[in-house]
C-alpha cells in the first residue's frame, strides 16, 4: 500500500506549477524507481528458503488424489520447496490424524491436506497452526479456524447449480434422476449435493424429482453395483448425475454395456481421460472438472505465500500463484480456482489428465 | 464331531439328508425371494438384471469354492481379497505393457501369481505350523501393503484392456455370461472332486477329526498345502476375472470380499467347525446373498440396511446349522459334543 | 508357545515371550531415536500412545477370549455402533453422563448378544462374530446413515485430546493403564483368572473341576461389548466426530496385538503383559516408520510380518531343538550299541 501514496506524491509535482529543476527530477526519478521496485516487489515477494511442506491427500491411492498432488510438488519443485506426499490408506475420520501429528514434529512449514472429515482434524490443525505451521485445505474443506485458507476448486454453489442445468438440459428439465455420490461424509459432495438440492427448488426445475442418493464411496465396483441397484429399482429413472470421478467412470462403464445406454443421461465430474470412450460412444454427452493438478499448484503456492509471511489468508489479500497469476483470498479465507470446464465431443480430445 | 466320519464311509445315511435338506432350503428360500420381489417389481427378472446378478454372484462363487475346500478343513483363508486385488492388477498391467499379449496367457499368469501367493500360505500353515486363522490375518496385511506400495495411486482403466478380454464380462452364451459359465464348469469339476475322488473325502476327513485323519494315514500336511495353493489359485483367476467383469481396477481392488464370501460359504451349508457341506450348497449361498442384496436394492431398501441384514443371515444361518445338527444328534442318539 | 517340548520349557523359563517383546520394544525405541531427533520429545510420545488408545482398551477383553479359546471379531463394530449411538444421543439434547452409560449399557447388550449365542446355543464365536461384525456395523449405518455429528462439549472433548498436565501422557491413555492393571490382577491373581487359563488350556477337565464355564465366558463377551463401547466413546472425544464408519478396521489389528502379545490361537496361554507389551511395540514400529515418512502400506507389511514371524520363530526354535535332541538320542543309542558289541 506504499507504493500508492508514493504515486500520490509522483503526480502532485506535476500538478503544482513548479519549474522541473535538477532537485525535483532528482526526486521524480527516484521516486518512480522506487515505485516500480515496490510494484515488482508486490508481484515477486520472495518465498523464503528452506521451507518444508507435507502434503496429505485423502487417501494415498486414489488417482485422482495423485494428480492433485503432482500439481502441489510441481509448485514445490518450481519454488525450491522440499515437498512429500504422505498419507492414509483408508478414508476414515482419524485416518489422516497421525500424519498431521508426524508433520508437526517434523516442523514442517505447511500442511496442504484435503480432509476426510470437517471436524475430527481441527483440534490437530489448530495444534499445527499455534505451532506457526501453515495450513492450507484444498478440495475438501474443514471448519475455518482449523486453517489458514481453502482452496476450492470452483464454487460450490456453481458447481451444484451447473451440474442439475447440465442434467436438466439433456432430459428436458422433467423426470426422476438420482445421485451417485462418493463417501457419505465427504464435505465436498454433501456441500454440492446441497447446492443441487437448492437449485432444484427453483421453478423451472419442478418436473425434476431427486429419487436417491446413493453411496459408491469413491470404490470402482461399489459405485459399479451401486449404479445398477439404481437404474433396478427405479425403472422410471431418466438421469443420473455422480460429482465424483471414481463414481460417473464406473457408472459410465456399466451404462455402455447395458440397455440403459441413451436412454439414461448420465453427467458429473470426471476425468477426461476416463470419460473419453464414453462421450465418443455416446453414454455421456457432457460433463465437467477442472484440472485438479492446477489446485494442487495453488494450493502449495497460497502456502508459500503464507508461510513465507507475505500475506496471512485475509479476505481481499492478492498473491502471486506461478503460472496460475495474481490470486485473491476470499470470504472466509476460501480461493476460488476458477469455473469448472465443460467437457463434451467437441473439445474432449484437447485434454490429457 | 465322530458322526460325519462314521456317515462319510458309506456315503448315504443322514448326512446326505442333511446336506439335502440344506441345498433344497436355499434353493427354495431363493425361490421365494425371486417370486416375492419380481411381484412387487417385475424388472427383476428382465435379462438386463438377471445379467447382472449372475455377473455379481460369479466372482464371490468362484472365491467359495476355493473358501470352501479350505473350511472344510476346518480352516480359514482370510487373504483372498488381497490376493485378488494383486491379480487383478497384475492382468491389467499385462495388457498395458504388453499390448496383443493373448488373453489366455494373462489367465494363466494371474493364476500362477495366485498359486505362488498360495504357496506362501501353505507354507506358513503346513510347515510353520502357524495356525491358519493368524497367518492369513499377517498375509491378508501384507499381500495388501504390498498390493498398495505396488498400484500406488495407479489405476487400470477400461480403455486399456482388449474388448475381447472384457467380453468375457458382458456377452453370454445361451443367456449366461462367459464369466459365469468358467464358474459352473469350475464348480462341477470341485462338486465331482469332492465327492468321488479320494482327495476330496481325505479334505473332509481332515476337518471332522484331524486326530483321527492323521491315524488313518492321510497326509494332512500335504492336503493342508494343497488347500491353500488351490485357494490361492482360484483367487489367481478371481483376480482375473474381476478385471474382466469391472474394466477398472485400483488398490483397493476387492478389499473386504473375504467377509462375503465366508458368510457366503457358511450360509451355503459348510460348517465354520469343518467337516460338513458341500461346493454346491456354499455356492448357492452365494447366490442367495445375492439375490437377498438384490431384493432389498429392488425393495428400495436403504442401503444403510444392508450390512445388518446380512449379518443376521449369517446368524440365522449358523443357528438353523446347529439346531439341525442338533436334532440329528438327538435322533441318531449320537453323543453330541460342542466343538 | 504352541508344542511345548521340555527343552523348549527350559528355554521358556529363561527367556519368556515377553521378555523378547520387551527387548524388541526397546531395540524400537533405541531405531526410533537414532533414526530422527524428535522422536524423544513429549509431543510425539503424547501422540504416540494416544494413536492406539482404542485398540489397546478392545485388545484387553480380546486377550481374555482368546485364552478361553473363543474370539470376537465384532469389537470394533460395537466401537463404531457406540460412537454412533453417542452421537445421535447428543443430538437429541441428552445429558452427556446419561449417553455415555446409555452406550455402555447398549454395548453390554451386545456382547451379550454375542455371549447368548456363543454360550446358550454352542455357536462357534468365530463364526457368530463376523456376523455381528456386519450386524453391529450395520445398526450404526442405520442410526447415523451419512450424518456425523460434531460440536461435543468441550469439557469432554478436552479429555479426548488432552494430557495429564506437566507430563506427555495422554488422558485416555490413563484409562487404558488402569484397565490393564485391574485385568493384570484379575488374570494373574484371582481364581477367576486361573479358571480362564483352564478353559483355554482343557475345557472339559475344567467344566469337572468346577469352573461354570458358560457364566465366565459370557460375562467375558459382555465385557468385550462395554469396553468397546468405552473404546467408541473415546475415539469419539478424540476426534470430536460421531461416524457410522468409525473404528472400521480396527479389530484386525486388535487382534494382531493379542497373537503378537503371546497368547496362542489353541488358547491357555498369554499375559496381560504380553498384550500390553506388543501394543507398545506396534505403536511405537507405527511411529517411527511414520516420521521416516514410510509409506502407510509398508507399514501394513509390517504389522502382517510381525504377527507371522512371532508364531514362526518360536516355532521353529522349538523344531529345531527337537530335531538336535533327537539327533543327539541316536548319537547315544549308537554309542551304547558299539560299546555293547564291543564287549
Amino acid at each position: 500500500m506504499i507504493f500508492l501514496s508514493r504515486s500520490k506524491t509522483l503526480s502532485t509535482p506535476t500538478n503544482h506549477p513548479m519549474i522541473i529543476n535538477s532537485l525535483t527530477r532528482t526526486i521524480a526519478v527516484v521516486c518512480s524507481v522506487t515505485f516500480l521496485g515496490m510494484v515488482a516487489y508486490a508481484q515477486d515477494k520472495p518465498i523464503k528458503k528452506g521451507l518444508k511442506f507435507t502434503a496429505i491427500p485423502k487417501n494415498i491411492n486414489n488417482p485422482y488424489m495423485v494428480i492433485q498432488s503432482g500439481g502441489a510438488m510441481d509448485a514445490c519443485k518450481e519454488l525450491g520447496i522440499e515437498g512429500k506426499v504422505v498419507g492414509p490408506s483408508e478414508t476414515g475420520a482419524s485416518a489422516q490424524v497421525p500424519y498431521i501429528n508426524t508433520a508437526i514434529t517434523q516442523h514442517q512449514n505447511a500442511i496442504l491436506i484435503a480432509a476426510n472429515d470437517p471436524n475430527a482434524l481441527v483440534p490437530y490443525l489448530k495444534k499445527a497452526i499455534g505451532q506457526k505451521i501453515t495450513v492450507v485445505t484444498l478440495d475438501s474443506d474443514t471448519l475455518p479456524e482449523g486453517r489458514n485458507v481453502f482452496i476450492n476448486q470452483a464454487s460450490a454453489e456453481g458447481i451444484g447449480q451447473s451440474l442439475v442445468q447440465t442434467l436438466a438440459r439433456q432430459i428436458g428439465s422433467s423426470g426422476d434422476f438420482a445421485i451417485l455420490s462418493a463417501t457419505p461424509n465427504a464435505t465436498n459432495q454433501n456441500t454440492w449435493i446441497k447446492y443441487m438440492q437448492e437449485e432444484l427448488k427453483k421453478p423451472e426445475y419442478k418436473d425434476m424429482k431427486l429419487v436417491k442418493i446413493a453411496y459408491g464411496n469413491d470404490e470402482d465396483q461399489k459405485s459399479f453395483t451401486e449404479t445398477q441397484g439404481l437404474l433396478q429399482a427405479y425403472p422410471s429413472l431418466k438421469g443420473i448425475i455422480s460429482p465424483t470421478s471414481v463414481g460417473i467412470a464406473a457408472a459410465a462403464r456399466y451404462i455402455s454395456t447395458s440397455p440403459y445406454k441413451g436412454k439414461v443421461a448420465l453427467t458429473g465430474l470426471g476425468t477426461p481421460n476416463q470419460l473419453r470412450e464414453f462421450v465418443k460412444d455416446g453414454t455421456i454427452k457432457e460433463f465437467e472438472l477442472w484440472n485438479p493438478s492446477d489446485v494442487g499448484y495453488l494450493a502449495a503456492y497460497a502456502a508459500a505465500q503464507i508461510a513465507s509471511g507475505n500475506i496471512q489468508g485475509k479476505e481481499g489479500e492478492t498473491f502471486a500463484a506461478g503460472k496460475l497469476g495474481t490470486r485473491t483470498v476470499g470470504k472466509d479465507g476460501v480461493v476460488l480456482l476458477g469455473p469448472p470446464t465443460v467437457f463434451n465431443a467437441d473439445n474432449i480430445d484437447k485434454f490429457n489428465f | 464331531m465322530t458322526k460325519e466320519l462314521k456317515s462319510s464311509a458309506d456315503g448315504h445315511g443322514w448326512m446326505n439328508a442333511f446336506v439335502r435338506s440344506r441345498v433344497g432350503s436355499l434353493v427354495l428360500l431363493i425361490a421365494v425371494l425371486t417370486v416375492l420381489t419380481t411381484a412387487l417389481n417385475p424388472r427383476f427378472v428382465s435379462p438386463q438384471s438377471l445379467k447382472d446378478l449372475m455377473l455379481n454372484v460369479s466372482i464371490i462363487a468362484l472365491l467359495v469354492l476355493g473358501q470352501t475346500v479350505i473350511i472344510l478343513m476346518r480352516q480359514i483363508d482370510l487373504s483372498i481379497s488381497s490376493i485378488v486385488g494383486i491379480t487383478a492388477f497384475l492382468s491389467g498391467t499385462l495388457f498395458i505393457n504388453y499390448p496383443g499379449i493373448p488373453s489366455v496367457a494373462v489367465v494363466l499368469i494371474a493364476v500362477l501369481a495366485g498359486l505362488v501367493l498360495g504357496t506362501v500360505n501353505a507354507a506358513l500353515i503346513a510347515w510353520g505350523r502357524i495356525p491358519a486363522l493368524i497367518t492369513t490375518l499377517g498375509t491378508l496385511y501384507i499381500f495388501r501393503g504390498a498390493n498398495y506400495a505396488w498400484v500406488h495411486g495407479r489405476q487400470v482403466n477400461a480403455v486399456n484392456v482388449p474388448g475381447s478380454f472384457l467380453a468375457i464380462g458382458t456377452s453370454t452364451f445361451v443367456g449366461i455370461p462367459l464369466l459365469t459359465w468358467i464358474v459352473l464348469i469350475l464348480l462341477v469339476i470341485f462338486a465331482i472332486g469332492l465327492r468321488q475322488y479320494r482327495v476330496g473325502r481325505e479334505f473332509y476327513a481332515i476337518g471332522s477329526n484331524p486326530t483321527a485323519a492323521v491315524l488313518a494315514g492321510i497326509n494332512v500336511s500335504r492336503r493342508l498345502a494343497t488347500g491353500f495353493i488351490v485357494s490361492g489359485a482360484i483367487a489367481g483367476l478371481a483376480g482375473a476375472l474381476w478385471l474382466a467383469r469391472f474394466g477398472t481396477v485400483d488398490a483397493t481392488a476387492a478389499e473386504g470380499i473375504e467377509l462375503t464370501v465366508i458368510t457366503s460359504t457358511v450360509v451355503g451349508g459348510v460348517a465354520i467347525t469343518g467337516g460338513v457341506g458341500t461346493v454346491v450348497g456354499a455356492v448357492l449361498g452365494a447366490l442367495l446373498l445375492s439375490v437377498f442384496s438384490s431384493t432389498l436394492v429392488f425393495l428400495r431398501v436403504p442401503s444403510f440396511w444392508q450390512q445388518s441384514f446380512q449379518g443376521a443371515m449369517l446368524l440365522l444361518a449358523i443357528a438353523a446349522d446347529a439346531y439341525l445338527a442338533y436334532r440329528h444328534a438327538l435322533r441318531s442318539r449320537v453323543k453330541w459334543s460342542h466343538v | 508357545m504352541s508344542q511345548s517340548q521340555p527343552s523348549t520349557r527350559r528355554l521358556a523359563r529363561r527367556v519368556s515371550w515377553e521378555t523378547i517383546l520387551a527387548l524388541l520394544l526397546l531395540i524400537a525405541v533405541a531405531g526410533g531415536t537414532f533414526l530422527n531427533k524428535d522422536f524423544l520429545t513429549s509431543d510425539n510420545w503424547a501422540n504416540l500412545l494416544a494413536n492406539f488408545v482404542e485398540i489397546a482398551l478392545m485388545a484387553l477383553p480380546l486377550s481374555l477370549i482368546v485364552i478361553t479359546n473363543d474370539i470376537d471379531l465384532s469389537v470394533a463394530s460395537m466401537l463404531g455402533l457406540s460412537s454412533s449411538l453417542l452421537g445421535l444421543l447428543w443430538e437429541y439434547k441428552l445429558a452427556m453422563p446419561l449417553a455415555i452409560l446409555i452406550c455402555l449399557v447398549v454395548g453390554a447388550l451386545c456382547g451379550a448378544f454375542n455371549g447368548f449365542m456363543i454360550v446358550r446355543f454352542r455357536l462357534p464365536s468365530l463364526a457368530v462374530t463376523i456376523g455381528t461384525l456386519a450386524l453391529f456395523r450395520g445398526f450404526a449405518y442405520i442410526i447415523l446413515g451419512d450424518k456425523a455429528i460434531a460440536d461435543f462439549p468441550p469439557e469432554y472433548t478436552g479429555f479426548g485430546i488432552g494430557v495429564i498436565p506437566y507430563t506427555f501422557i495422554p488422558m485416555p491413555f490413563v484409562l487404558f493403564i488402569v484397565l490393564a492393571l485391574i485385568f493384570w490382577v484379575v488374570l494373574h491373581h484371582t481364581t477367576i483368572g486361573r479358571s480362564l487359563y483352564a478353559v483355554g488350556g482343557n475345557q472339559t477337565a475344567a467344566r469337572f473341576s468346577g469352573v461354570n464355564i458358560s457364566r465366565l465366558k459370557m460375562l467375558l463377551f459382555i465385557l468385550s461389548g462395554v469396553i468397546s463401547a468405552l473404546a467408541g466413546i473415546v475415539f469419539t472425544f478424540r476426534f470430536s466426530s460421531s461416524r457410522a464408519d468409525n473404528g472400521t478396521g480396527f479389530e484386525l489389528s486388535a487382534i494382531a496385538a493379542v497373537f503378537l502379545g503371546g497368547v496362542t490361537v489353541q488358547g491357555g496361554k498369554g499375559t496381560v503383559t504380553g498384550v500390553v507389551l506388543s501394543l507398545l511395540l506396534i505403536g511405537v514400529i507405527n511411529n517411527v516408520l511414520t516420521l521416516a515418512d514410510v509409506a502407510s502400506e509398508i507399514l501394513r507389511i509390517v504389522t502382517g510380518s510381525l504377527l507371522i514371524i512371532s508364531i514362526l520363530l518360536p516355532n521353529l526354535i522349538a523344531s529345531t531343538r527337537e530335531r538336535l535332541r533327537l539327533m543327539q538320542r541316536q548319537k547315544e543309542i549308537a554309542k551304547l550299541g558299539t560299546a555293547s558289541v564291543a564287549k
